[in-house]
């Protein structure tokens, strides 16, 4: 059935907008901003903060503008004496129960609350305050997020973002009344029920109570400790989100900019997780085959297929707390992050004649749960802790602020060897669909000798928003060497954002569907609307930093991992083969089968 | 004028016999069309307090186009100071099941729930036992219908009709956005006809005596008679059922003490009247609404302790989403109490007059709409009594 169109007037302004659309989105269309704070355009309606009311022409009671769908012959009045008063209020009742000091609070200036506040002068002292600070303990158990309730002003975002965008529910609300609050399963602690350290919560948080565990000092402690030499690496999806946090408009690429300041910084050397990223494409490729092998050849029934992506620190605990049973599917190596850490207190370290446990190794990462992954016991390979500090793009955004660097003025810099080279097929893993490119434009070559069948190497199919994007590819005059694949077709899927995973993994463990390769990313659009990426996310924002990577892929001479000159040459001087025993050694890792809640 | 308009009335819990069985038979003989149009004529509003006219629920649910309908019973009776739907379900559950009955056949669902309060549960047994022979004897009858029931776990905001069915759903129990109204999108995303217990008592009543016989009692505005529960400062608390239309004045010279200085007409989310007001002030849908709680207080009581109880009692059962009434509520409460410690000028009391105001404009369920209520009708009367 066709939409028809609604008419109303909005502050004596005519305006037709679709059927089922809201007032809110009625104001917008005529560039009248209505305030909000619960409202999130990625999560379903709420209605709960009540900031948005409006007042309608002949009804009793002001009306919630983000929930209520326009009605012919409405007229909405946003700025009324009646809608100040109530919002006036409204924003005084939560300045009442909010740790208003906020000089203290790492969301200062980034703050929704605190620029309603500004924008409405409230006097916040004509009511009681509410918070006793005894009553609140911060919860700083997690190695990612940060939670301090003396903060929360229950507008339930985090709620609707681990239930319907995550599929995780490791926050709900509980209790009633006075003491309502945002809290776990029993209570728990942060670290020890089923969060998934995404930080899709910390993204959509509008004040300080959910902000990630910021090492900013300790880096910085670190760089100025003469005795330590640190390396840093730099995250696909940081270079297309940084500028956001800098004065740049989203989608702006930043890659120059970023190793400029990175070296200014006093980094001893800036590096690059896309070396990795190549490097996995070349082990989990391996892998893949290997599996494929196993499955056609050997015919062993047991054959973990499909193949899962392991690169995604959160969809790894999703997987590992909801669908133990599918662990054997994952790809045993390690994610970019962790294979470049073990590296860099080995190879990194004989190359350059260091001593591994005066390395310092700091990764920037658009992700909150890479901070829990790089504590994960496993990870400490290299016989230190591989990757000692993760910080998110905003903290290296703060840090960058801090320096005193003129970000927008610097001149584009390179990063430094080893390690700091790579190709267009590493780029692309910051984008939903982008490993899976870039291991098809490998694995087809490898098995063909021939380039991947798409103009220009674009694997379209791969690419974009949808929820859960499927592909097949036909294998077809290949090398002798891999004949068992003669004519058979690749099936694969792609799935972002923990909910689609968890749809699919739903089908595959329910054999309904089937598949040889799959792609996980457990944040919306992939690492680019990654928990550590600036704040706000949203889907037009993410969509440019998606044509921002896209275009960086372009812009590479090289664009596939086994062209990566520095990846063929750790084959020849260090790791000998893909999969070999060295690789599995440092590159490779076991999971764990954890709890439902 | 008549000095004394009080009528007693006795049609809820006139005993017929364990079933209605006769008002069933008429109507399977109408068709539900005409069911809706009498109800309509017959002035019937709910009973909760809302005072929603009951037959136009019906046709709006009716007019819905779904294959799946509910009828649900809120029989989650929590406001302070209402206790006369246990004693209804507890002597007359049949006409209950049969007015949920004559609703399932009217907006054609084939399903009922009834929605027992947690502190109701020593009904149950009883209930089911009446419950499996009633819906035996109306699949006799030819009825595609039957009820069950849910229970409830304690929390007063169950009471909103769309947190109550996010309780049925196994959901918190929180009130959604409106619209979509229960007619249109209700239990389980289905049009849904929700109907307090003593409104669907009277629906059988109306089917088995004729709209016209109610239609005699009450007002323009306000037909028919109504439950009562008293309790308070009277010398004979109790559940009465009274034919609306009498003034506060009328009432206090029936159950007072002789000493009433204010009844809380409509719990403690309805209206304190003062005795100055008592005389003009008719008791219903033109006056104070009321779903059925009349507590009155004589000079010994402080309605400052009564001001504050209410705040308490709405401070714990908010469910706490929305702004103005979970952080509201504190603030109210916590002003008075600073007010009356001299900690804020009593002048606080005009501001929090108006934060009650925006309480009223901006919550989004009736909960925290109608704590204004008892705050501006006390505070305004009393004032005296919140300051010293």
């Amino acid at each position: 059935m066709a939409k028809y169109e609604v008419n109303l007037k909005i502050n004596d302004i005519p305006v037709s907008v679709e059927e089922g659309a809201t007032i809110l989105g009625a104001a917008q269309k005529l560039n009248f901003r209505v305030p909000t704070l619960c409202h999130h355009s990625d999560l379903c309606l709420a209605g709960n903060c009540r900031v948005c009311v409006v007042e309608q022409k002949g009804a009793r009671a002001l009306i919630a503008a983000c929930t209520t769908p326009v009605s012919e012959g409405m007229e909405i009045f946003t700025n009324s004496v009646k809608v100040r008063t109530a919002r006036k209020h409204i924003i005084e009742l939560l300045l009442s129960e909010h740790n208003s000091e906020c000089t203290n609070c790492y969301k200062n200036g980034k703050c929704e609350l605190q620029s309603l506040a500004n924008e409405y002068r409230v006097n916040e002292n004509n009511f009681l305050k509410l918070v006793n600070f005894k009553d609140y303990q911060v919860d700083r158990s997690s190695p990612s997020i940060i939670k301090d309730d003396s903060k929360c002003i229950r507008c339930q975002r985090c709620v609707r973002t681990c239930a319907s965008l995550q599929y995780v529910s490791a926050l709900a609300v509980a209790y009633k009344g006075d003491k309502q609050k945002i809290s776990t399963f029993f209570e728990k602690s942060m670290n020890s029920v089923v969060c998934t350290n995404c930080g899709q919560c910390v993204n959509r948080c509008p004040t300080g109570a959910l902000v990630e565990k910021n090492y900013i000092d300790l880096v910085w402690d670190a760089i100025n400790d003469p005795n330590k030499h640190v390396v840093v690496q730099t995250a696909p999806a940081v270079r297309v989100g940084l500028g956001e946090d800098l004065g740049l408009a989203p989608g702006n690429r930043v890659t120059g900019k970023m190793v400029a300041a990175l070296k200014r910084m006093g980094f001893d050397s800036v590096l690059d997780t896309d070396f990795t990223a190549d490097l996995t494409i070349m082990e989990e490729g391996t892998e893949l085959l290997t599996r494929l092998q196993k499955a056609l050849v050997e015919k062993e029934e047991n054959t973990a297929l499909p193949l899962m992506t392991s690169c995604s620190p959160g969809w790894i605990k999703f997987i590992e707390h909801k669908f133990p049973s599918l662990l054997p599917h994952l790809s045993t190596c390690k994610s970019p992050q962790q294979m470049f850490g073990a590296l860099a207190k080995t190879f990194y370290a004989q190359k350059k004649g260091l001593k591994a446990e005066n390395i310092v190794s700091v990764s920037i990462m658009p992700c909150t749960a890479k901070k829990y992954e790089a504590d994960r016991p496993e990870m400490r390979d290299s016989g230190f802790k591989d990757v000692d500090y993760v910080l998110t793009t905003r903290e290296l955004a703060m840090m960058i602020r801090q320096a005193g660097i003129e970000f927008t003025e610097l001149n584009e810099e390179n990063y430094d060897s080893i390690m700091g080279t790579s190709t267009g097929a590493a780029v692309i893993f910051g984008a939903t669909g982008g490993v899976m490119e870039a291991a098809l434009r490998t694995a087809y070559e490898l098995v063909t000798g021939r380039e991947v069948p798409f103009k220009n190497l674009d694997i379209v199919p791969v690419r974009g928003f949808e929820g859960i994007k499927e592909a097949k590819i036909l294998l077809q005059n290949v090398k002798p060497e891999w004949g068992f694949l003669e004519g058979a077709e690749l099936s694969v899927a792609i799935a972002h954002s923990l909910s689609h995973a968890n749809k699919l993994m739903t089908a595959i463990q329910n054999k309904e569907v089937s598949y040889h390769f799959v792609e996980v990313m457990a944040c919306p659009g992939g690492c680019l609307g990654g928990g550590g990426q600036p704040i706000p996310t949203n889907e037009k924002i993410r969509r440019k930093r998606m044509a921002a990577i896209y275009e960086e892929d372009t812009h590479l001479d090289l664009r596939k991992s086994h062209d990566n000159p520095e990846v063929v040459a750790i084959y020849e001087e260090f790791l000998g083969k893909p999969n070999s025993h060295k690789a599995h050694e440092l590159l490779h890792t076991h999971y764990t089968k954890r709890n439902k809640y | 004028m008549e000095k004394n308009k009080l009528t007693k009335v006795d049609l809820i819990f006139e005993d017929d016999g364990k079933c209605p069985t006769g008002v069933l038979d008429k109507v399977k003989s109408m068709n539900p069309d005409e069911i809706i149009m009498n109800m309509i004529d017959s002035g019937l509003k709910g009973r909760g307090g809302a005072g929603f006219p009951t037959g136009l629920k019906w046709k709006f649910t009716k007019g819905e186009n779904s294959f799946d309908k509910y009828v649900v019973c809120n029989a989650d009776e929590g406001e302070p100071g209402t206790f006369k739907d246990r004693e209804i379900l507890d002597k007359v559950a049949n006409k209950v099941y049969t007015g949920m009955a004559i609703a399932g056949y009217a907006i054609g669902a084939k399903k009922g729930f009834l929605y027992l309060r947690a502190e109701y549960n020593f009904l149950l047994k009883k209930l089911q036992k009446e419950l499996t022979e009633f819906n035996k004897i109306i699949k006799e009858k030819g009825f595609d219908y039957n009820i069950e029931i849910r229970s409830g776990a304690g929390a007063y905001i169950c009471g909103e009709e769309s947190a109550l069915f996010e309780s049925i759903e196994g959901k918190r129990g929180e009130p959604r956005n409106k619209p979509p109204y229960p007619t249109v999108a209700g239990l389980f995303g289905k049009p849904t006809s929700i109907n307090n217990v003593e409104t669907l008592v009277y629906t059988t009543i109306i089917m088995k005596y004729g709209v016209e016989k109610f239609k005699e009692m009450g007002t323009q505005d306000s037909r028919g008679s109504k439950v009562f529960s008293i309790s308070g400062d009277t010398p004979t608390a109790g559940i009465y059922e009274l034919e609306l239309g009498m003034t506060v004045e009328d009432f206090v010279s029936e159950f007072g003490d002789g000493d009433t200085k204010a009844v809380q007409v409509g719990g403690a989310s309805g209206m304190c009247v003062p005795r100055k007001k008592f005389q003009d002030m008719i008791i219903g849908y033109e006056g104070v609404p009321t779903g059925g709680s009349m507590m009155l207080f004589n000079s010994t009581r402080s309605m400052y302790n009564v001001l504050k109880d209410y705040l308490e009692f709405f401070e714990e059962e908010s469910c706490g989403q929305c702004t103005p009434c979970r952080v509201g509520c504190r603030q109210l409460l916590k002003g008075i109490e600073s007010v009356k410690r001299g900690e804020k000028h009593p002048s606080y009391l005009e501001d929090l007059k108006k934060l009650a105001g925006t309480m009223k404009l901006s919550a989004k369920c009736g909960l925290g709409q109608s704590v204004a209520n008892p705050f501006i009708s006390i505070v305004d009367n009393f004032k005296e009594e919140i300051i010293y």
